[in-house]
């Protein structure tokens, strides 16, 4: 009896302490190493899609002397622009929208994994450290053509 | 802590009781619904396993049209048919149990018939190609109004139900003032009072939103909304799941053990902690979504941390009545009371398996949990692997577990088959360690989740051996359904008839505090509160810098 209540103490404790240690080292890899999460970055129509810049004009650009965008409208079922070349060792934002349902961005081998719904812009930041070509898949179901979307992006 | 403490019994009258014939058949019924929806759902589930290993049956299914028509009704009968029907007849049971008196007869008759009403509409509006939206609907994807009016009455059935408990609880109070509420009852309306707060958002949603968008009465779905609340139930919904399996562990799998319940008022905090801690949580489903900053996702990340913890306890607690039954059996030594068990029990081997199958459950969902280690896995064939092994494994093989003394006491029958009941546990688990294996290593090398592999147009070759063991463990898996489906049939039509007795419920070591400060755990006004103040924390900053809603987007059924 005693000495169950005596490792209840120590087991209960232990759990909590483990569970903020966690916590802290994620909170250190969002805020302290810079692995954010998208956030609030801007709302837009679908059908205003096609003549709201930057959606307008879908593709990789250099926004400033090295660092890079990268404009992706989703919708049934591809990527515009389905190849996407950036550079590496230069940042390279991302940002996606679609013009008809959800669908997803997920490019393989890195963590640049989105959800992409219709009516708002979804961002992030992303440093290709070797060249080499990721396949991008759509990992949220879209529809009867979902199997079927998918892209490349190539970093060179 | 030394206050005056009542025997350890976790019912009002351990003596006996007897439920009115007409409440047993409705909660038969509720069980047998349930299962029926299980059965009917894993079929498409093994042609699911196959895909990924790119193997095709979905054409020896007559009338199918898509993988993801099928996979609709997987998800739909399995996480929410299922589930809600096994949990309205169990808990119904053990709160009446729990008190010592019968419950409101129409109510409960009102709730099993909504309840089949939802299942028929939105089996319909499936089964017919019109709503292949998955059981998530997201919009602006959108299906025939009868799907989501048929999940909203499945819904309702659940408040129904509900209602239905509070009604007896209040009953109960008022013939027996000033005592205890008893812990089996307690941990039952605790489990549907978590769920009438957070039903709430899926029911705004599908009520205030799709349905009127459905039937053309509103213009437009505003996705990222929709997307918010069906996540507010939507993490809390887990632990409607979980909870059932939950109230068995801690107050029949002991007793199945031959040991006791550790602590009548851990198992209240712990009941506690879910009831405050599991809504305000669904942000952690939305990590990659857009719209949404990321200070609120990680104050979602620190609360679903915290409701880590009394599963943590339960841990505890649970394997504390485990060893304390081997040990009374003669185990010895650090590890021995373990096989000292009364593994020849299928309600025992087939609970102590589904816990050993959640501890790899719950260490996957701290992982998905983890903010931007989610970025790895989020939406992979990672989560199908980890939700297998708890909702699909703790949950489903516990209430298969549970049927197995819960069908023969409902239908007056002895089990039949008591040794192919207990192979079946032993097939199941075997089953979803290896198909999880498979769907977990998928993931983690990007091979997505919701995709008809067979015809995609990208592969890779590290998804060749995990699909293979995806769809070997998923065999495994539905093989073993057969026969749980097998022992019940036969129990049910050819079992011998026999008395059933007293439902197989165990005694506590630590019994509850008559009087101090304790006697507050009973006070569901009070934990309400302090859920709802932890909603509003988690969720206006959201909700007040987001609305009105942006109804932009018009459907599109194109599946
Ligand atoms: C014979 C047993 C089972 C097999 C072989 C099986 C197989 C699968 C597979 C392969 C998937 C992933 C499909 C995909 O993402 O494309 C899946 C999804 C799912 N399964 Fe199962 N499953 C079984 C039993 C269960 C049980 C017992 C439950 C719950 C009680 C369950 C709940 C679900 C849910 C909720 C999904 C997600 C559906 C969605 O993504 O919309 N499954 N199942
Ligand atoms: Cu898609
Ligand atoms: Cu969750």
């Amino acid at each position: 009896m005693a000495k169950i209540h005596r490792y209840e103490r120590a087991f209960l404790i232990l759990s909590a302490i483990m569970l903020v240690v966690f916590l802290a080292a994620l909170g250190y890899a969002a805020f302290g190493m810079g692995l954010h999460l998208p956030t609030r970055a801007g709302q837009i129509r679908p059908e205003d899609v096609a003549r709201t810049p930057p959606f307008d004009r879908p593709g990789v650009r250099e926004v400033e002397p090295g660092r890079w965008e990268a404009v992706v409208v989703a919708r049934a079922w591809g990527f515009n622009p389905a190849e996407i070349r950036v550079p590496v060792g230069q940042p390279v934002t991302f940002r996606i929208t679609s013009v008809d349902i959800i669908h997803g961005f997920h490019v393989d081998d890195t963590r640049i994994n989105l959800m992409v719904l219709p009516g708002q812009v979804s961002e992030l930041e992303y440093t290709f450290r070797k060249p080499g070509e990721h396949l991008v898949i759509c990992h949220e179901y879209c529809g009867a053509g979902h199997h079927a979307m998918a892209g490349k992006v190539i970093a060179e | 802590m030394s206050a005056a403490r009542a025997n350890g019994s976790i019912v009002h009258d351990p003596s006996g009781f007897a439920l009115p014939s007409s409440q047993r058949a409705a909660i038969r019924w509720f069980v047998y619904v349930g299962f029926g929806a299980m059965g009917i759902a894993v079929i498409h589930g093994f042609a699911q396993a196959l895909n990924y290993a790119g193997i095709n049956i979905l054409t020896w299914f007559p009338g199918l049209q898509s993988y993801y028509q099928g996979l609709t009704i997987h998800g739909v009968f399995n996480a929410l048919v299922l589930t809600f029907a096994f949990t309205n007849g169990f808990l119904a049971l053990t709160t009446a149990r729990g008190l010592g008196r019968p419950l409101h007869g129409p109510l409960l008759q009102a709730s099993l018939w909504t309840l089949i009403l939802g299942v028929l509409l939105s089996g319909w509006a499936m089964f017919s190609g019109r709503a292949s939206v998955l059981f998530t609907f997201y919009p602006p994807l959108q299906a025939h109004p009868a799907y989501y009016l048929g999940l909203a009455l499945l819904v309702v059935s659940t408040w129904l139900l509900s209602i239905n408990l509070f009604w007896s609880l209040s009953r109960w109070r008022r013939e027996n003032p000033g005592q205890r509420i008893p812990l089996l009852a307690f941990i039952s309306v605790a489990t549907y009072a978590m769920w009438d707060l957070a039903s709430l958002g899926i029911a705004v949603e599908v009520v205030g939103l799709l349905l009127p968008w459905s039937l053309g009465w509103l213009d437009g779905a505003d996705p990222l909304l929709s997307r918010t609340l069906f996540w507010f139930s939507g993490h809390a919904i887990v632990y409607f799941w979980l909870l059932p399996a939950y109230v068995s562990w801690y107050a029949f799998v002991p007793r199945h053990a031959g040991g006791k319940i550790f602590s009548d008022p851990l198992t209240r905090v712990v009941f506690l902690l879910f009831l405050a801690l599991s809504i305000p949580t669904g942000f952690h489903h939305q990590y990659a979504d857009p719209g949404i900053p990321e200070a609120m996702k990680f104050t979602h990340a620190i609360l679903t941390f915290g409701v880590f913890y009394p599963s943590l306890i339960t841990a505890f607690s649970v394997i504390a009545a485990l060893e304390m039954g081997g040990r009374a059996r003669g185990g010895r030594g650090l590890t021995g009371w373990f096989f000292k068990l009364p593994w020849g029990d299928p309600s025992l081997s087939a609970q102590v398996l589904a816990m050993l199958v959640f501890v790899l459950g719950g260490i996957t969902g701290l992982i998905n949990a983890s903010f931007n280690v989610n970025q790895v896995v989020h939406n992979t064939a990672w989560i199908p692997g980890h939700f297998h092994m708890t909702v699909g494994t703790a949950v489903a093989l516990s209430f298969m577990g549970i049927a197995y003394w819960l069908v023969p006491w409902l239908s007056s029958r002895e089990l039949r088959g008591r040794r192919i009941a207990v192979a079946q546990s032993w097939i199941y688990f075997v089953g979803v360690l290896v198909f999880a294996r498979g769907m977990i290593s998928g993931g983690l090398e990007g091979m997505p989740r919701r995709t008809f592999m067979v015809a995609a147009t990208y592969s890779k070759p590290s998804w060749e051996l995990a699909g293979v063991l995806t769809a070997v463990g998923g065999t495994i898996m539905f093989l073993s359904v057969i026969l749980f489906v097998g022992v019940m049939l036969a129990t049910i039509l050819a079992g011998r008839r026999r008395d059933p007795g007293d439902i197989p419920f165990a005694d506590t070591l630590v019994g509850p505090a008559v009087s101090g400060w304790e006697r507050h755990f009973d006070r569901f006004g009070i934990w309400v509160a302090v859920t709802i103040l932890l909603i509003v924390i988690a969720y206006a900053p959201f909700l007040v810098s987001y609305l009105p809603p942006k109804l932009w987007s018009s459907g599109f059924s194109i599946y």
